[in-house]
């Protein structure tokens, strides 16, 4: 449980203070709740999507570390206009080097942000009930299974307090 | 990375006012004891006080006219009980260590509280691999160590119980002394070793009064330079040593004695135990303001270790819930507040703080929780700044988090 030292770059603080498409989407889409299983970070992603399957915009709200506000912050902006296809292709590793890289124990800050904006997508072609495009894996990848469902998460955490209290 | 950094420092500056509360972590150091040291790194006393000239005889006065003033504090027999070591965390070692090599042999088992700092828990740990084994005695929901529970842990296997003084993340002020006689009153051989770093210079520890076999202190925490610390062996307690070397004025550690960081820690102890009433009350009334104002501002507060007169003076943790910890220090060390969180966002292997988790915090609670000391140069105004910024940190922060939690 040592403590790391985090020299957060010049972009992460700027979008740390003035965070972009921050807040609650009233006329969005889709949504999704998601939360990362070793920190117990969470974040909420809101799309709005047109019948082409186009982002028209996206915003967030985010229950954790500077790291992820920025990079949900990068996200949000980036997806914007984007067809959904692209916007499922947007890397982890691409978003971090958008913030002027993280520190390896953020990584998963990053992966969250992407995870949760994949797991939106994935809400939207199950809510729509239609057949799911062929772009779309069956399987979760990585990133949404590190962006896990509240329930998921609740449980995760339980256990992680518990090693906790054991000093594992 | 280091680029990062001067970048971050760059975004503060203009700061109207800073407040430094993470004497927890590390300190800054007084004029007067700055003042105090700087004679012995050039002017004086600057030999090895084991050699035959006249730098070295200083440094020999020095470093005993030192632990004669660290002993009286402490209420010790005699200045040879005072051992200087690099540190809270290498006292604690060399307590835990030196303890068990010496009663190798004669059991097996060391008893801790489930809330001891890391320098106890994971040297405890480590000794696990080695045949020992632990028992971590439960504390209750403000950190007091559960004694009935501490009773059934001890037996004739314990060689070692380690229990700290006052908390260092909740200010809780254990019964030590009660705690000292159920282990002796179960087993008169176990060492009894207390890390009492966040108790000496803030309230009364009498090494004598409390017969303790072992007690770890530190320089920073009350306001000496880091880098020293001391731990008190009763006289007739026997440990080892746990490193090798040129042994010289300390016979616990070797290696060339440090002897202005020895004459700080000293005059830090002068310090702080010349008005020890004053300050003491100081303190509680900083610590007191911080607590009510806050609790009474601002909504979904938790304040974490008990209240009052059996909370260390100069403690304040306090959870803010639908708020992220390591986000809200960035937050308010941008408006010139420095503490720090015990949110698993800012640790290593990203878990909460054990202590909180000890004490029955939720993960939210423990997310969301920073850590305050306040020490005798703190102003009211230094206090009224922390005021005005906290809710407006706390709110923006909130505001991110909009409606996203964990329940
Ligand atoms: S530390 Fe968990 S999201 Fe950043």
């Amino acid at each position: 449980m040592s403590r790391v030292p985090l020299p957060y770059s010049q972009k992460i603080l700027e979008l740390f203070r003035n965070p972009k498409n921050l807040g609650k989407m009233e006329d969005a889409t889709v949504s999704a709740v998601a939360g990362n299983p070793q920190c117990g970070d969470m974040i909420t992603f809101y799309l709005k999507i047109n019948e082409h399957d186009i982002i028209e915009k996206a915003s967030f709200e985010s229950y954790g570390c500077a790291a992820n506000i920025a990079t949900s912050s990068i996200v949000t902006e980036k997806v914007k206009g984007m067809k959904l296809e692209d916007a499922w292709k947007i890397t982890w590793k691409s978003v971090a080097e958008e913030v002027g890289g993280l520190p390896a124990v953020k990584f998963h800050c990053g992966i969250l942000a992407v995870g949760a904006l994949r797991r939106a997508i994935r809400a939207y072609y199950k809510n729509k009930k239609q057949i799911p495009p062929e772009w779309l894996p069956k399987e979760l990848t990585f990133e949404e299974k590190q962006a896990l469902e509240e329930e998921e998460l609740a449980r995760i955490l339980s256990k992680k307090m518990k090693m906790a209290e054991e000093g594992t | 990375m280091v680029e990062n950094v001067r970048e971050l420092l760059k975004a503060h500056e203009g700061l109207r006012r800073e407040v430094y509360l993470d004497i927890e972590n590390s300190s800054f150091v007084p004029r007067e004891v700055l003042e105090a040291m700087l004679p012995y790194f050039n002017q004086r006393a600057y030999g090895n006080p084991t050699l035959t000239h006249k730098p070295g005889w200083e440094a020999f006065e020095a470093i005993m006219e030192s632990a004669q003033k660290i002993a009286s504090f402490l209420s010790c027999k005699n200045l040879e009980e005072v051992n200087f070591t690099p540190g809270e965390t290498e006292a604690n070692n060399l307590a835990l260590l030196g303890t068990t090599l010496q009663m190798r042999g004669k059991g097996r088992k060391i008893v801790i509280s489930e809330i001891e700092p890391l320098s106890v828990v994971h040297v405890a740990e480590m000794l696990t691999k080695y045949g020992f084994s632990i028992v971590k005695v439960p504390v209750n929901s403000e950190g007091f160590v559960n004694l009935e529970k501490l009773k059934e842990a001890v037996d004739s296997e314990t060689v070692l119980a380690s229990f700290s003084t006052v908390n260092h993340e909740i200010g809780t002020i254990q019964p030590i002394k009660e705690a000292m006689e159920i282990v002796k009153d179960k087993n008169p051989k176990t060492i009894f070793h207390t890390d009492a770093s966040d108790a000496y210079g803030k309230i009364p520890f009498n090494v004598r009064e409390l017969d303790v076999d072992l007690a770890t202190i530190s320089s920073y925490k009350i306001l000496g330079p880091r880098g020293i610390g001391a731990l008190y062996v009763k006289e007739g307690v026997n440990i080892e040593r746990i490193l090798e070397g040129q042994i010289g004025t300390q016979k616990l550690w070797p290696g060339v004695e440090n002897t202005p960081l020895i004459v700080g820690f000293a005059r830090a102890s002068e310090l702080a135990f010349q008005k020890f009433e004053e300050n003491g009350a100081h303190m509680r009334r900083l610590r007191d303001k911080l607590i009510g104002e806050i609790t009474a501002s601002i909504v979904d507060v938790r304040l974490n270790g008990p209240k009052g007169e059996r909370r260390a003076p100069d403690n304040v943790n306090i959870s803010f819930l639908r708020c992220e910890g390591e986000a809200l220090t960035i937050e308010l060390s941008l408006n010139g507040v420095y503490v720090s969180s015990g949110s698993a966002c800012t640790r290593r292997l990203l878990q909460p703080s054990h202590v909180l988790v000890a004490i029955g915090r939720r993960f939210e609670e423990a997310h969301g929780s920073i850590l305050m000391k306040v020490t005798r140069y703190h102003t009211e105004d230094d206090i009224d700044y922390v005021l005005e910024v906290l809710p407006k940190a706390v709110e923006r922060l909130r505001g991110i988090t909009g409606a996203t939690v964990v329940e």
